[in-house]
């Protein structure tokens, strides 16, 4: 029935001939009608052409003979010709059926996204909205308060003995034991830290960003940083799953699929995994900063530039297309609070299901290798950059760890200044080398999976080597300037 | 200075050069213009049994020929809103009188184009890459040359390449609607009816407006 209503465009006069033309080619059963894929063939339509050769291999000769035939009788692309075409007759039918209201006034709304959109009052704004969103939202309710609560009086006072009295009361093995419920096991270790650590910052994380979302701050965001952003070899359109590796690198990395060319997906890859904190790791590396704050400056700013001055080095030498930026500004709304929960609920089922098993996985390596006395020697071989960055021996086994959950390695850390055992040079160079070392292990394996092995692995090994030689400058800069943090 | 025909002779052999290479041009029909005689005495030709053949020393004027003749061909389809199928007639009587820098003045008004309503290349002139002229009220400009608030309807896109005509299309800014600048600082940020968009400065020098005011 809506067929028969249905109003068909006109198009001028050669190209409606080629179209007939096309039509009269077009044999095979195909689920929608032959104009609308003689329009798609007439503009090129990359997987238009492919799915027509594949159903006609006989006269698809003859058809690509039309197409350009066609094109040879307009002097621009067809696609435009055709956009040009239905841009009249869409005015026309707005014409006369849409009415506008006169003398329409600037409301809050519009005021408010001249603010958002405007260079200077930019700065003011992101820096509040990372100290009240990120810092005092993500940092202080998530990682401290929740997590806390989580950690301390759930898991350890009541998850861990329990389970632990379970385990050991059902499976006689300790090597099991120590498996399940041992210091790095998969209940007490793996499972504590996902739900434990892990679940509330990111939730929480996920929920600002989701905001950040739908009231359409993220689009303003772009279009500000655009100008910065084609300086690293990136498009402001990059700037959502860089933020969003803010929350998690693993799925950022995901995201960067959404980036228009290769070079920005590989450069943004290697961002995200260089010198992008997650969440987790923030969270730990922020509470290790705790009370220096010239450190916690140390640290930001030397994060800042290997960002920058990676980012710069990376788009002078990677060939490629150059990226262009376009997008739309959507009107500011207020998001619904419905829609916030159902985002940061899909992301958090997302995160569960990739991640939980990784962690697990983790743990499982954790374990075979403490047994197997692999992590011993990759301790040990571990210790000698550790120690040429001026950091106790100790530290080596944070940073292995670090592998494996970045969380865990800051962690790690964190016990050694409960100890004693680190100056606050000692904190800041860990903290810089821990942030930018090799990115989890569930971010190796989706940088694997996203960008290939070959440049997945000459990844972590620029990784894993730039690391350690910013680590090697800032304490080597440190000491010969005689400035202690 | 050169008789009408003159400058049409130039501007075919031009044409011919631009789309065939070096070949000469027939004489065929031209046999006994007087113009030919005008240009071979001024060293802007050379003929031969049937070919007429140019000359480096006619070059620049055939090139200035075309010029003047794509830029009238803009200037009536863009500001003069000339109907497509008489252009060619009328540009072909309009551009003899593009004379004496009045051409770059066409050229800066309409902001200065790199192609003509048909796709082809315009030679670009002096003033196309002296900076711009702003004593010069402009009609036809590039969105990246506007000002914030103004507004008009776009006249013609001039994408680099077949993709870069594809994001323009996407983002519906297509010839004929109407388009207002929002700002222009780190972002180029415009309306397209009602919806706004941000772009680089390539994008928003590939859209051309003319201006309302």
């Amino acid at each position: 029935m809506l067929k028969d209503f249905a109003k068909k465009i006109g198009y001028n006069e050669p190209l409606e001939i080629y179209i007939a033309r096309i039509e009269a080619l077009l044999f095979a059963d195909y689920k929608i009608t032959r104009r609308a894929i003689a329009l798609l063939l007439l503009q090129e339509d990359a997987g238009m052409l492919e799915y027509v050769r594949q159903r006609q291999r006989d006269s698809f000769g003859k058809i690509q003979e039309l197409i350009e035939e066609a094109k040879g009788s307009y002097p621009y692309p067809l696609s435009y010709i055709i956009s040009l075409c239905r841009q009249k007759e869409a005015g026309a039918l707005v014409k006369y059926s849409l009415f506008a209201e006169a003398g329409h006034k600037q409301g809050l709304q519009e005021k408010l996204s001249k603010i958002l959109m405007n260079p200077f009052a930019a700065a003011p704004i992101m820096l509040a909205l990372l100290y009240y969103g990120l810092y005092k939202f993500v940092g202080v309710l998530g990682a401290g308060v929740l997590v806390n609560f989580l950690e301390d009086r759930v898991f350890i006072s009541h998850i861990n003995p329990f389970m632990t009295y379970l385990v050991q009361k059902a499976i006689p093995f300790v090597l099991i034991q120590d498996l399940l419920v041992g210091e790095y096991g998969i209940i007490t270790l793996g499972l504590r830290y996902a739900i434990a650590i892990i679940l509330p910052i990111v939730a929480t994380f996920f929920f600002v960003f989701a905001i950040a979302e739908d009231t359409g701050y993220l689009p303003r965001l772009a279009m500000l940083v655009d100008r910065l952003f084609k300086r690293i070899g990136l498009s402001g359109r990059a700037v959502i799953p860089l933020v969003l590796g803010l929350g998690c690198d693993t799925m950022a990395t995901m995201v960067t699929r959404t980036l228009p060319t290769k070079r920005e997906r590989i450069i943004a890859t290697l961002l995200l995994a260089l010198a992008i904190p997650c969440s987790a790791q923030m969270g730990v590396i922020l509470g290790l900063l705790h009370g220096h704050a010239l450190g916690t400056v140390a640290w930001l700013s030397v994060i800042i530039s290997v960002f920058l001055l990676v980012g710069f080095l990376a788009s002078r030498i990677m060939p490629g297309e150059l990226p262009s930026f376009y997008m739309e500004i959507p009107p500011l709304r207020l998001p619904q609070f419905s829609n916030i929960l159902r985002k940061t609920w899909t992301r958090l089922s997302w995160y569960f299901k990739e991640v939980l098993p990784l962690f697990i996985f983790a743990s499982v390596l954790i374990w075979a290798g403490a047994i197997t006395g692999i992590f011993s020697l990759l301790v040990r071989i571990l210790e000698y950059p550790v120690s040429w960055i001026g950091l106790p021996d100790k530290a080596a086994v944070a940073f292995l760890f670090g592998f494996f959950r970045r969380d865990y390695g800051a962690a790690g850390l964190y016990d050694l200044k409960k100890a004693g055992l680190l100056s606050g040079n000692q904190l800041v160079v860990a903290c810089i080398t821990l942030t930018l070392f090799l990115p989890c292990i569930a971010q190796l394996l989706m940088n694997i999976k996203e960008r290939g092995m070959r440049m997945g692995i000459a990844m972590s090994v620029f990784i894993l080597l730039f690391s350690f030689s910013i680590g090697f400058l800032v304490n080597l800069v440190l000491t010969v300037s005689g400035v202690t943090l | 200075m050169l008789s009408e025909h003159a400058e049409e002779i130039l501007e075919a052999l031009a044409i011919q050069m631009e789309e065939q290479g070096k070949k000469p041009l027939e004489l065929g029909a031209m046999r006994d213009e007087p113009a030919i005689e005008e240009l071979e005495k001024l060293g802007y030709i050379r003929r031969d049994q049937d070919h007429i053949h140019l000359l480096d020393k006619g070059k620049s004027h055939a090139l200035a020929c075309i010029r003047r003749h794509r830029l009238a061909e803009r200037l009536l389809s863009d500001v003069f809103d000339v109907k497509k199928n008489i252009i060619n007639e009328v540009s072909c009587k309009f551009e003899h009188l593009l004379h004496e820098g009045l051409e770059d003045k066409v050229c800066t008004i309409l902001g200065h184009p790199r192609v003509c309503p048909h796709g082809k290349n315009i030679p670009p002139g002096k003033c196309c890459q002296e900076k711009k002229d702003r004593r010069l009220v402009k009609i036809i400009s590039p969105l990246a040359e506007l000002e914030s608030r103004d507004r008009g309807h776009i006249a013609y896109l001039q994408a680099k390449d077949a993709p870069q005509m594809r994001k323009l299309i996407s983002i519906g800014a297509i010839p004929g609607v109407s388009i207002s600048l929002v700002q222009k600082f780190p972002s180029y940020v415009f309306k397209i009816g009602h919806s706004q968009f941000a772009v680089d400065k390539e994008l928003a020098s590939a859209i051309y407006v003319r201006l309302t005011r």
